[in-house]
């Protein structure tokens, strides 16, 4: 069986592009990724693709599949509309470099403005003593693939273009897995009102639904995590209290 | 000569997983300057598809666990052509490397009284991995990757080496590209550490990423080191089978270490069927006592399911060569039986292996709590490689040091589940500190301009052969036939000669590669240049096998179906030859010290 794909291709040495239509074979079990990879076998071998596990556990093949965020290894085609050209383009919420391929080096930049874990000390035995209950929540959080589908989707960051005030859904995730680690001492409850732009998220969810590792994202790390900013900074009992000290 | 960006670092590390990223950390702590390059994004590297854990003495879960009987454990797995002070270092050292990594950040799964939770696996007498559920690779590499960038490294994403270029037989530099525009770039470093991992992709079937096309091996070898053991590849007993696009991913040995059994279309659990002697006072003697086993009971053996990996490897394939497989050519993988003893089993599977509930519900429509997997074995990792110095891990080649699976030693001719994630962090802290000490004591090699030149001329020659020349994909694809077919799980020396004369001829059509276009993220120009690193290890592999007339570990011969006392005490190096020939010689091993055969001797009942 054939199906027909239309796939975003960039014009050499511009970051425009076009959609280029293959008609590639398609088999029981396939994936999206399967499918570009038979058309650069095939057709087009200088289709730029970024892919690694094959398995869903790296998250490097972001891409949006008829305008979703997904990952291109665990979208099976069975689960898209084949009578119709499935469309794969690159994440649109970074700069493209080449066809499928986008820069996501703004993520790696981000992610070292966050004060980084800072263990307590040891107990007498030389051992750290945690209660599985209390992890339950940062291991969650610790899913995280870093596919930054949840970047991509986030309005913030795809509308409004907020790079430079707002770190998106993922590193707040990841703030989270900091603050609520038992073992960290450090404090990054200010710098996420100041810094890293916490109140520009108006919890839409949107990241949380495409989160492949489902994380929850809106409920389990920034609404908490927005809640510790109030309680320090807005409270005014807390207030109150601060200046009387 | 063109002119190429240049970087100079005291020391370079090639390769961004586990241990590449241990070995940047170490050097970096250490006060030299530091470069790591890695193929993919920082964080993505084979490492993160590491399930079930790594192995560390810590006696949290039980308190009879200690180094020596990690130690035993692991020379016995790889039948005693392991290297025994890598092994003695690793079983030594790894308790301190996981607790370093609890230090950074990582969030292990913990025991009722607080400690690192430790499960059971393969060959592991005592409950001993280190784990996060069933993603503790993920773990691993997001812990140091998180530690490691605070460090002021610099680290180049998305840059693949193409040859390493040594000054006066010393490693002096390497000559790479970037996959995002296709410039090139030359390197210039006081010491190199390689930490590429493995070879996978030179079979069809496999659970290797697309990085593993053994470039350290590859690159190690040009540039004349020895690499080592390449004939003992580790083949999973438990890969998925269906659908055929996901045929080799990986389904973790922890299924098997939480109660999973094995069984073939009749409903035999046909482990129980055929129990290697030396492991027969360790093994379940029945179903029952090896569940209890599983569920921690401590006066209880372990079940046949958790034999070494190359043994239910072969007991699978028996299985399937018999016509008593499942339909798509595996055998049944069967967690779902446990509702019949835990109340809730749903909830339980879920929760111990997340990942692996997702990855069957999502890819093969499965539901594990319910119904039993197909899996089948899929080429997982090679024990053989960079041949090093067990103490330094620096290679034959003075300043060019080598950790993690592309280095060779310490698995010997088969490895241990878990042993693998500890390999990474004792050792590449190792390759760090020592890279950063030669460093210190070395000045600066010269990077021979005429060796970069030759170098990318080499690279470029796919574009001047255009449309003209043969289609790389198919060149590798060929190989992988080839591999998969005749120097796979079960070898015999006819077929092993064939794949040679095949391998020659799949050499000269991969001088012939072409491809048209640009160099910004090309994959086919990628292609044709992982084709020339395929094809050494391949090589490697393939005569190397054909070298060892017995079957040990990962290497069996139909030919020569038992083990043989002489092939005992050496194991088999390749290097360079002359022109494009690869020279097998026998290096015998040292004897072990008194002190760590006592070990081995108070281990055995």
């Amino acid at each position: 069986m054939k199906a027909t794909f239309k796939i975003w291709r960039t014009h050499q040495g511009t970051t425009d592009g076009t959609f280029q239509t293959f008609h590639t074979e398609v088999s029981e079990g396939m994936v999206v990724l399967d499918a570009v990879h038979r058309i650069q076998a095939e057709e087009a071998p200088d289709l730029a693709v970024r892919w690694n596990c094959k398995a869903g556990k790296c998250g490097s093949c972001s891409a949006e599949i008829n305008g979703k965020p997904r990952l291109m290894c665990m979208t099976r085609l069975s689960q898209v509309n084949l009578d119709e050209p499935v469309t794969v383009e690159p994440m649109r919420t970074f700069p493209p470099i080449k066809d499928l391929v986008t820069d996501v080096s703004w993520n790696f930049r981000v992610k070292k403005q966050i004060r980084k874990f800072k263990v307590k000390e040891k107990e007498a035995d030389g051992t750290w003593r945690v209660k599985q209950r209390d992890i339950d929540r940062v291991q969650e959080f610790r899913k995280c693939i870093e596919c930054f589908l949840c970047q991509d989707v986030c309005h913030v960051l795809r509308d409004h273009n907020k790079h430079e005030e707002f770190i998106g859904p993922r590193f707040l995730v990841y703030a989270a897995n900091l603050e609520m680690n038992p073992l960290d001492t450090d404090d990054r409850v200010p710098d996420l009102k100041d810094q890293h732009g916490i109140g520009y998220c108006n919890i839409t969810k949107c990241c949380t639904k495409v989160c492949p590792e489902h994380i929850h994202i809106t409920d389990n790390a920034i609404i908490p995590l927005k809640e510790r900013v109030v309680d320090r900074f807005y409270d005014p009992i807390t207030r109150m209290f601060r200046i009387f000290k | 000569m063109a002119t190429y960006a240049t970087y100079n670092y005291d020391v370079l590390v090639i390769g961004a997983g586990g241990a590449g990223l241990r070995a940047a950390i170490e050097a970096a702590n250490a006060g030299v300057s530091v470069g790591l390059i890695c193929k993919s994004l920082l964080g993505k590297a084979h490492t993160v598809m590491a399930e079930g854990g790594m192995a560390a003495a810590m006696a949290n879960n039980d308190d009879r666990d200690s180094w020596r009987v990690h130690f035993a454990d692991t020379m016995r797995g790889g039948q005693y052509v392991n290297n025994w002070r890598m092994a003695e270092l690793h079983a030594k050292e790894a308790p301190d490397r996981v607790r370093e990594l609890e230090g950074w950040g990582a969030v292990f799964d913990r025991t009722p009284d607080g400690r690192i939770n430790q499960r059971n696996f393969g060959g592991h007498r005592y409950p001993r991995l280190a784990h996060v559920g069933d993603r503790t690779g993920l773990e691993l590499i997001r812990t140091l990757q998180d530690h490691a960038v605070y460090l002021g490294m610099t680290v180049h994403m998305e840059h693949t080496v193409i040859e390493l270029i040594l000054d006066n037989g010393r490693a002096a530099g390497c000559l790479a590209y970037d996959r995002e525009r296709g410039r090139f770039h030359v390197f210039a470093a006081k010491a190199i550490v390689l930490a590429t991992g493995g070879v996978g992709r030179a079979y069809k079937i496999t659970s290797n990423s697309w990085e593993g096309t053994g470039d350290g091996h590859a690159l190690a070898f040009r540039a004349g080191a020895e690499l080592m053991d390449m004939e003992f590849i580790q083949f999973h007993p438990t890969g998925m089978v269906w659908p055929p696009s996901v045929r080799g991913i990986l389904v973790t040995e922890g299924v098997r270490g939480e109660g999973g059994v094995l069984k073939n279309s009749e409903g035999r659990r046909f482990m129980f069927d055929d129990i290697p002697d030396n492991y027969k006072p360790q093994t379940a003697s029945d179903p029952e006592e090896g569940w209890r086993y599983t569920q921690g009971d401590k006066s209880a053996r372990r079940p046949p399911e958790l034999l070494t990996r190359d043994h239910v490897a072969r007991c699978i394939n028996r299985e399937v060569k018999a016509g008593r497989g499942s339909p798509h050519g595996g055998v049944f993988l069967d967690i779902a039986w446990i509702k019949e003893k835990i109340k809730d089993s749903e909830t339980h599977i879920k929760r111990k292996l997340p990942s692996m509930y997702h990855q069957f519900k999502e890819l093969a429509d499965l539901d594990i709590t319910r119904e039993p997997m197909e899996i089948g074995p899929t080429t997982h990792y090679i024990m053989g490689g960079i041949r090093v110095d067990a103490d330094t891990q620096e290679s034959s080649i003075p300043g060019l040091f080598a950790a993690g699976e592309c280095a060779s030693g310490i698995n010997g001719a088969n490895r241990l589940g878990g042993n693998s994630l500890s390999d990474l962090i004792v050792f590449g802290k190792r390759a760090g500190e020592f890279a950063s000490e030669f460093a210190t004591k070395h000045g600066q090699a010269r990077v021979d301009d005429g060796a970069v030149e030759r170098a990318v001329k080499v690279s470029l020659e796919p574009f001047e052969r255009g449309e003209a020349g043969e289609n790389p994909y198919k060149v590798q694809a060929d190989l992988q036939e080839t591999m998969q077919a005749l120097v796979g799980i079960v070898r015999q020396e006819s077929e092993m000669r064939d794949a040679f004369e095949r391998i020659q001829q799949l050499k000269s059509r991969a001088a012939r590669v072409g491809v048209v276009g640009h160099r910004e993220y090309h994959a086919g120009w990628h292609t044709c240049l992982d084709l020339r690193n395929l094809l050494t290890v391949a090589e490697c592999i393939t005569l190397s096998a054909i070298e060892r007339k017995e079957s040990r570990g990962g290497h069996f011969r139909e030919d020569y179906p038992d083990k043989v006392a002489e092939f005992s005490t050496f194991n088999i190096v390749s290097r360079q030859g002359a022109g494009d020939s690869v020279q097998i010689s026998h290096v015998p091993i040292p004897p072990i010290p008194d002190y760590l055969k006592e070990v081995i001797e108070e281990q055995k009942s």
